[in-house]
């Protein structure tokens, strides 16, 4: 492991970390180079927030845990299993792995109580009772087990994000991931899904967070990760890594977004 | 220049007059036909002409059904077929439907029908005789109607491939990060959205189906249209045998095409449901 990416507040509650990436890259047409060499550890619990200029790289690496992006080279290994291996079983791993898009990605075409019981149903074999079951308790979890019925363009952006949080949720993942999920947001939504997010890092869910809400950063994660150019440029404690930067792109980077 | 009306108090407005709006264009084609029927009713010859030429309607719609069901299938294979990840499948469908596509449908009708089919039933019958001293034999109004599935078969897997496509690659990604393996996410995310771009434009095709069987005619087959060149050679009434075909085709298409947009109306109306 590189020293960059070593934490330095958070302490591993295990010996094997839930998340391990060496040496990822990720190059796209073959010329463009949108992660460079990265190497990221996440330990079971633990909640690192991932921060950068746009094109940063910084949600392509997100999309590499698991697999939606097929790294250059490099190892990515969830929970023991070693994703880059080609016999590894992807999708048995992807539903141990929620993912949050910045577009929400419900399924228009399904009421939202569907959208939460497709994949437990499909993939987890849960019989519709069961699933439902776990849907409402999910609902009502993210505060809106009454859109049960509702088709997701009748809901808010926030609310649409929320039933995409429940239906990662429902399938009782060990990571939950979020590729900048306020971002397509009105500004009165932001809150109630980052409340939302928190929750769920104080329950010790283990999580990978693409944002740009400091606020959240500071709230919330052990650690924050800053990538710039496909690199991890620097990590650290977020009070750390916000109040005294270690690098120059960081603190350009801070000084361009902390108004 | 402006977007506006003035209406009669001088004052403008956005409102347009009713004789605006009012569909004038069914009125005349529903003149038209109201015409053409009475003729054939109290007109001998346009009698005689429909006498003559409705019996081949069973054939022309037993062929578009046909036609329509094979090119469905035919259609479902090659448009999922370029989308495969299998480079020698993906390259197959591609080739079939650039190719058929960018031949007129007359030439096209008498290479499959004159050549490729009783080349391809040769190279079957002597093996069906062999094994089971049997043939296998294609009736023309059958060759025909293949050539329509195999032409129709490019255009609709057109529409399969432009409906599957249209789906943001983010409705897969979300699918595929539950869990759910492709075929999976192709089933219960993909298509169930994709019939919704696709069910309109095949509809269209059906009817355009319709129309083309009156391509048959030029390899005999006894459907409306060469009946109605029929009568009319035979007869000398040009107009009545070929007014009496233009009845049957547009009564045919007409009402199938209200029976598409009350269909799509329908469908439009589920997704209103959901906004």
């Amino acid at each position: 492991m590189s020293a960059a990416s070593t934490p330095a507040g958070a302490t591993p509650t295990s010996g094997t970390p839930m998340i391990r990436l060496t040496g990822v890259s990720k190059t796209f047409n073959r010329t463009i180079h949108a992660v460079r060499d990265v190497d990221l550890d996440v330990a079971e619990g633990e909640v690192v927030v991932i921060v950068g200029p746009s094109g940063s790289g910084k949600s392509t690496v997100l999309r590499c845990i698991n697999l939606l992006e097929v790294p250059t080279t490099g190892t990515v290994i969830v929970d023991g299993h070693t994703l880059t291996n080609a016999g590894t079983d992807l999708d048995h791993v992807r539903a141990e792995v929620g993912m949050v898009f910045q577009q929400f990605n419900l399924f228009p075409h399904l009421t939202v109580m569907e959208n939460i019981t497709l994949a437990q149903r499909k993939v987890r074999g849960r019989s519709k009772a069961e699933a439902e079951e776990m849907g409402m308790r999910q609902l009502t979890r993210v505060g809106i087990p009454d859109k049960a019925d509702s088709f997701p363009r009748q809901l808010s952006g926030g609310q649409q994000q929320r039933v995409a949080i429940a239906r990662s949720l429902a399938m009782e993942p060990k990571v939950m991931l979020f590729d900048e999920p306020t971002s397509a947001l009105d500004p009165e939504m932001v809150k109630e899904v980052l409340d939302v997010m928190l929750e769920l890092a104080g329950e010790g869910m283990t999580m990978v967070v693409v944002t740009h809400e400091m606020g959240f950063a500071k709230a919330a994660a052990d650690r924050l990760v800053f990538i710039d150019e496909g690199e991890i440029v620097e990590s650290g404690p977020p009070e750390e890594v916000f109040s005294n930067p270690s690098h120059d792109r960081t603190r350009a980077f801070f000084a361009k977004i902390l108004y | 220049m402006s977007e506006f009306r003035s209406s009669r108090d001088g004052r403008i407005t956005d409102e347009r007059p009713w004789w605006d709006t009012f569909p004038w264009w069914s009125l005349i084609i529903v003149g038209v036909l109201v015409w053409m029927g009475a003729q054939i009713i109290v007109n001998d010859d346009y009698g005689l002409a429909w006498e003559r030429i409705i019996p081949g309607l069973g054939l022309t719609l037993k062929s578009t059904i046909y036609a329509f069901g094979i090119a469905l299938a035919i259609a479902l294979i090659a448009g999922t077929g370029q989308m495969s990840r299998n480079v020698v499948v993906r390259n197959l469908a591609r080739t079939y439907v650039e190719f058929v596509r960018g031949i007129p449908m007359l030439p096209l009708i008498f290479t499959v029908a004159l050549i490729l089919v009783p080349e391809l039933t040769n190279l079957l019958n002597t093996r069906l005789d062999a094994w089971f001293g049997w043939k296998f034999k294609l009736s023309f109004e059958m060759r025909a109607t293949v050539t329509l599935a195999v032409i129709y078969g490019a255009y609709m897997a057109e529409i399969f491939r432009g409906g599957i496509q249209s789906i943001p690659p983010g409705q897969i990604e979300a699918g595929r990060s539950l869990g759910l393996n492709r075929r999976q996410t192709m089933r219960s995310v993909v298509l169930p959205q994709a019939m919704r771009a696709i069910i309109p434009p095949m509809g269209n095709d059906f009817i355009a189906i319709l129309k083309d069987t009156s391509l048959l005619s030029v390899l005999g087959a006894l459907e409306i249209t060469q009946r109605a060149r029929q009568f009319s050679a035979s007869t000398f009434k040009f107009r009545e045998g070929y007014f009496v075909s233009a009845f049957i085709y547009l009564v045919l298409t007409l009402s199938l095409s209200v029976l598409l947009g009350v269909l799509e109306r329908r469908m439009s109306r589920d997704r209103k449901g959901e906004r």
